[in-house]
């Protein structure tokens, strides 16, 4: 008979350890971000059209001039993308110069979203397919990269920037430039 | 009936849908071992390949030049590579929206004897973005309030 | 204001639930004549009564657009249509907790208002039982997501006027869906009352039965609706994919079908004390570990889904308690459980402990699969599980289970011999014998769905013999019932194997004005035209399709760009005949060559059909049952009072 007692106990064994298991598995972070191959190399080459009529263009020789630059990938549909605008706003506050690129946008839409949550940049680029951000190797939005004035990429910020993410971006941006 | 012979048809019972159950999860186990597909990238494809047929997942970038479509126009054949290693993949089907030369992939399917991984299915893997996915349903001004939330 | 009364009956509801719960402990320790005990069922009643009031008050603030309630202003606009406006209410995380609470408080009250058949010892521990779960959810619900919460200051417009709840099927998905969870948990509370008071009686499972029923007839539509969603919208031609949702929603069905058959022997015979209860614990478990698995996102799924990692941790709280609970409490308690009435091997329990063993060991081989890739992830390696596992493995107890479902409802109680069914038994097989053979000479077919088609007309069969010689209009309720959802599995099996042996699929690339067959089909490619819509724009491919030579009839499928977020997805075109379907996807423009082509994926699936009304014939004999068992109960009730007075 105590055999049989012992038996009634393996339920809760089992669901003992799926529940250590599930614990587990939510205690760690889940780091399914691609990191892009390009990190320390050179801007690929690309042209691209200006994301609203009558702004600048955005080509990787904007990024010779010595200057070190953030450059944001983002998009007008992005959620997140909209949540990072006030961390953006403190960077460009923080002396950051920020070039963007929209991706599978449409002008009406970017300017609408830059009506609603303010415009920190200095040239957005037009990206209709992706092009740009596949070259780049950034597999979502937003992701920010630091550039430095040689068009090196020197940084690869994945998700959206998290206001404690704000100085650690401005000191890449810094290094960047020396 | 006797006593013992009750307490004979319990035991039996038990151990007649013990056996039953844990033959299922000795099967189980021995079948997710086999069938469980595996997560390859093509140099570990190459390097220890899974056996001919056996369902894998391979992910890696689509190689810039090697697309390439068959007179049928739903077959394509191209190259996937991680820098080290490169595995020609052919699948017949419709491409996802996303797929071209350059970016990446997770091909679903088998390796066959010749080397040709020959895909079921192909998964685009650029498309995604960084969002919860219940903020995908939401505007943007919710949003911005629910990423607020969660950041304090 | 009708947002602060909602908030403070929910307060009370949640004192109510506390006080449930003490009474109900009092009740176990000191006996059920204490005056807190009284408490108990006033308490419960009460509590279904406030709960029905926030809710209400919810749903009125959803109607009239309250915008000053952030949850509205959140998930509201004026402009939706009222249907819409009133599905907003659980179309949420927190107004879809309220909703799971409320229904589960009713009930809680309708058990303390109209249950008088056990022990009131046990039925106060289930009642505390219940209001132990319910405490739960009122401490999620009122700490740290407030339906009724006030926005300051209130916006001028709502913002959600989220598309993807704009439709009917998904809009009473969750409710349907929270029955039968909340079914099942009446069944734990009941499995839970009687481990604490050793009351484990036939009277205990009639008791049960019917929120076992209400629940598993709940989870079949869901199960059934969900296949079809996935059917048609995925776009793959496929109706189940073993992906975890699915799986999620499979494994609590599978418990409940096993406690369903279980707490019948039990009713009828007192027979499988212990096992009924361990399955009342499991059943309930199950829906909950879905829930956590779909909702905490440990699990990657192709359904879009909600996913909050916070949520998951408090669920997975409450699950360890529940569940952990309740397992610890079986341990002592089931040892000490008197033994229940033998049967012999060969008797109607014998068949329905197979039953049970199968649906047992399927649901075991359901969880790992589902599992086995958070433990390998643990491990470190990454894979994934699918049909290659699930079929064939699935398939080792189900079809077993089928050839014992086509006997077994023949055979008498305690003990029957196979030889006073063996008119019955020629039939079944002689059925069995002619699907192997006619399924085989039609077509060379693969072994499973070539068993599947066999057992479907076996089962067929075996199901109506149970009312062969009985006048029909005399049979009772739960007998159609019964008989009712075994042919509903025979057709959906017929379904599925159909599906999986005749389907025929073709893959071209055409230009317009070309060609193409598809089974007994012919498709044309009559043109492609450029569409769009309010946040999508799409390729709609028209086809002309004529079937075996008969008039042709155009179809369009579409394949839609989203830009917000992007994605890209199909929108099948389905033709429906009484044999199958003709289900056709179009992709994109063939790549590579110059020439205007437009793949196309054509599907012909005869029989395809039979899956989902298998599933609506099951859950409409389970609905039937349900039907029976109430009204026999209330007749009883009556006759009872009637000889009292």
């Amino acid at each position: 008979m105590i055999r049989w007692r012992l038996w009634l106990w393996l339920p809760l064994l089992a669901i003992a350890l799926l529940f250590g298991l599930f614990a587990l598995q939510l205690s760690r972070p889940k780091d399914e971000f691609v990191r892009s191959a390009l990190i320390g190399q050179p801007l690929p080459t690309f042209s691209l059209k200006p994301a609203l009529p009558g702004q600048p263009p955005l080509a990787n020789t904007d990024f010779a001039d010595g200057k070190p630059r953030l450059l944001n990938v983002f998009a007008s549909w992005c959620v997140p993308c909209a949540a990072e605008a006030p961390q953006l706003a403190a960077l460009q506050a923080g002396g950051a110069e920020i070039v963007a690129v929209a991706i599978r946008d449409t002008p009406d839409d970017v300017a609408a979203f830059l009506d609603a949550y303010g415009n920190p940049f200095s040239r957005i680029g037009a990206d209709p397919y992706s092009q740009l951000q596949i070259a780049l190797g950034s597999s979502g939005v937003p992701e920010t990269f630091v550039i430095d004035g040689t068009g090196v990429i020197r940084h690869q910020h994945i998700g959206d920037i998290r206001a404690e993410d704000v100085p650690r971006l401005l000191d890449e941006l810094r290094e960047a430039g020396e | 009936m006797t006593a013992l012979k009750a307490k004979h048809q319990r035991l039996v019972l038990v151990i007649v849908a013990l056996a039953a159950l844990i033959g299922a999860g000795l099967l189980a186990a021995w079948a997710l071992r086999n069938q469980a597909s595996y997560f390859y990238v093509p140099s570990a494809m190459v390097d220890d390949p899974p056996a001919t047929g056996q369902a894998v997942r391979l992910g890696g970038m689509v190689q810039e030049g090697s697309l390439q479509t068959a007179a049928d126009g739903v077959t394509v054949r191209f190259v996937v590579g991680d820098g080290q290693a490169r595995v020609p993949v052919q699948f017949s089907g419709i491409v996802p929206d996303l797929f071209v030369e350059g970016s990446g992939v997770v091909a679903e399917g088998a390796l066959r004897a010749d080397g040709t991984f020959l895909a079921t299915n192909l998964l685009a893997k650029h498309d995604e973005n960084y969002m919860p996915r219940e903020l995908q349903d939401m505007s943007p001004a919710e949003a911005r309030e629910t990423v607020a939330e969660t950041q304090e | 204001m009708i947002a602060e009364l909602g908030l403070a009956a929910l307060w009370l509801a949640a004192a109510l639930a506390a006080l449930q719960l003490l009474g109900g402990a009092v009740a176990l320790m000191r006996g059920e004549a204490e005056p807190l005990a009284a408490l108990v069922r006033p308490a419960a009643q009460v509590q279904a009564l406030l709960c029905a009031i926030a809710f209400a008050a919810l749903l009125y603030l959803f109607a009239v657009t309250d915008l000053s309630v952030a949850l509205v202003a959140d998930n509201s606009h004026s402009a939706k249509p009222a249907i819409f406006k009133l599905a907003g209410t659980w179309g949420n995380h927190e107004g879809s907790m309220l909703l799971w609470i409320t229904v589960m408080a009713l009930a809680g009250g309708l058990i303390a208002w109209v249950e008088h058949r056990l022990p009131e010892r046990t039925l106060l521990a289930t009642l505390a039982a219940q209001a132990f779960v319910g405490l739960g959810f009122y401490a999620f619900l009122l700490v740290s997501s407030n339906p009724f919460a006030r926005a300051v200051p209130a916006p001028p417009e709502g913002a959600g006027l989220n598309p993807l709840l704009q439709d009917i099927g998904l809009a009473l998905h969750p409710p349907v869906l929270y029955c039968g969870y909340v079914g099942l948990s009446v069944a734990f509370s009941f499995a839970v009352g009687a481990l604490l008071t050793r009351e484990v009686t036939p009277a205990f499972a009639r008791v049960m039965r019917p929120w076992v029923l209400g629940a598993w007839v709940a989870l079949t539509l869901g199960i059934t609706a969900g296949s079809y969603w996935a059917y048609y919208e995925l776009g793959w031609g496929g109706w189940w994919f073993w992906d975890p949702v699915e799986n999620a929603s499979l494994m609590p069905w599978l418990a409940a079908t096993a406690l369903l058959h279980s707490a019948g022997v039990l009713a009828a015979r007192d027979a499988l004390r212990t096992w009924t209860l361990m399955l009342g614990v499991v059943a309930f478990s199950m829906s909950m570990i879905g829930t956590f698995l779909v909702r905490s996102g440990i699990l990657t799924s192709v359904h879009a889904f909600a996913v909050d990692p916070e949520r998951g941790t408090f669920i997975l709280a409450l699950l360890t308690l529940y569940i952990g609970g309740a397992l610890a409490l079986f341990a002592l308690r089931a040892g000490t459980v008197a033994e229940g009435e033998r049967f012999a091997a060969v008797s109607r329990e014998g068949g329905l402990v197979i039953n049970n063993v199968a649906l047992s060991a399927i649901l075991g081989i359901v969880l790992l699969g589902t599992l086995y890739p958070l433990l390998t992830e643990a491990l470190g390696f990454r894979v994934s599980v699918g049909p290659p596992y699930f079929n064939p493995m699935g398939a080792i107890f189900f079809l077993p289970m089928m050839a014992v479902l086509a006997i077994g409802p023949l055979l008498r109680w305690r003990q029957d011999r196979l030889a006073r069914v063996r008119w019955q038994m020629v039939a079944v097989a002689a059925a069995f014998a002619a699907a192997l053979l006619a399924a085989w000479l039609l077509a060379g077919i693969a072994l499973l769905p070539l068993l599947g088609m066999a057992l479907a007309a076996a089962v067929a069969v075996g199901s109506v013999l149970p009312l062969a010689r009985r006048r029909l209009t005399r049979a009772p309720l739960t007998l159609w019932g019964m008989v009712l959802a075994h042919l509903g599995v025979a057709v959906a099996v017929f379904g599925m194997a159909a599906d999986s042996a005749f389907t025929t699929e073709r893959l071209v690339a055409l230009r317009t004005g070309e060609q193409t067959s598809v089974g007994p089909w012919q498709v044309t490619l009559a043109g492609v035209e450029p569409v769009a819509g309010p946040n999508w724009t799409a390729l709609s491919a028209t086809l002309q399709v004529a079937y075996a030579g008969g008039a042709s009839v155009p179809i369009e499928p579409q394949a839609r760009s989203f830009w917000a977020p992007a994605q890209q997805t199909s929108e099948s075109a389905l033709l429906t005949r009484w044999n199958g379907q003709l289900y056709a996807v179009v992709g994109g423009q063939a790549p590579g060559d110059g020439a205007e082509r437009w793949q196309l994926r054509l599907w012909w699936k005869p029989f395809v059909t039979c899956i989902w009304y298998g599933g609506g014939l099951i859950a409409l004999g389970g609905l039937l049952a349900l039907i029976g068992h109430v009204v026999g109960d209330l007749r009883r009730r009556r006759r009872w009072r009637e000889a009292r007075a």
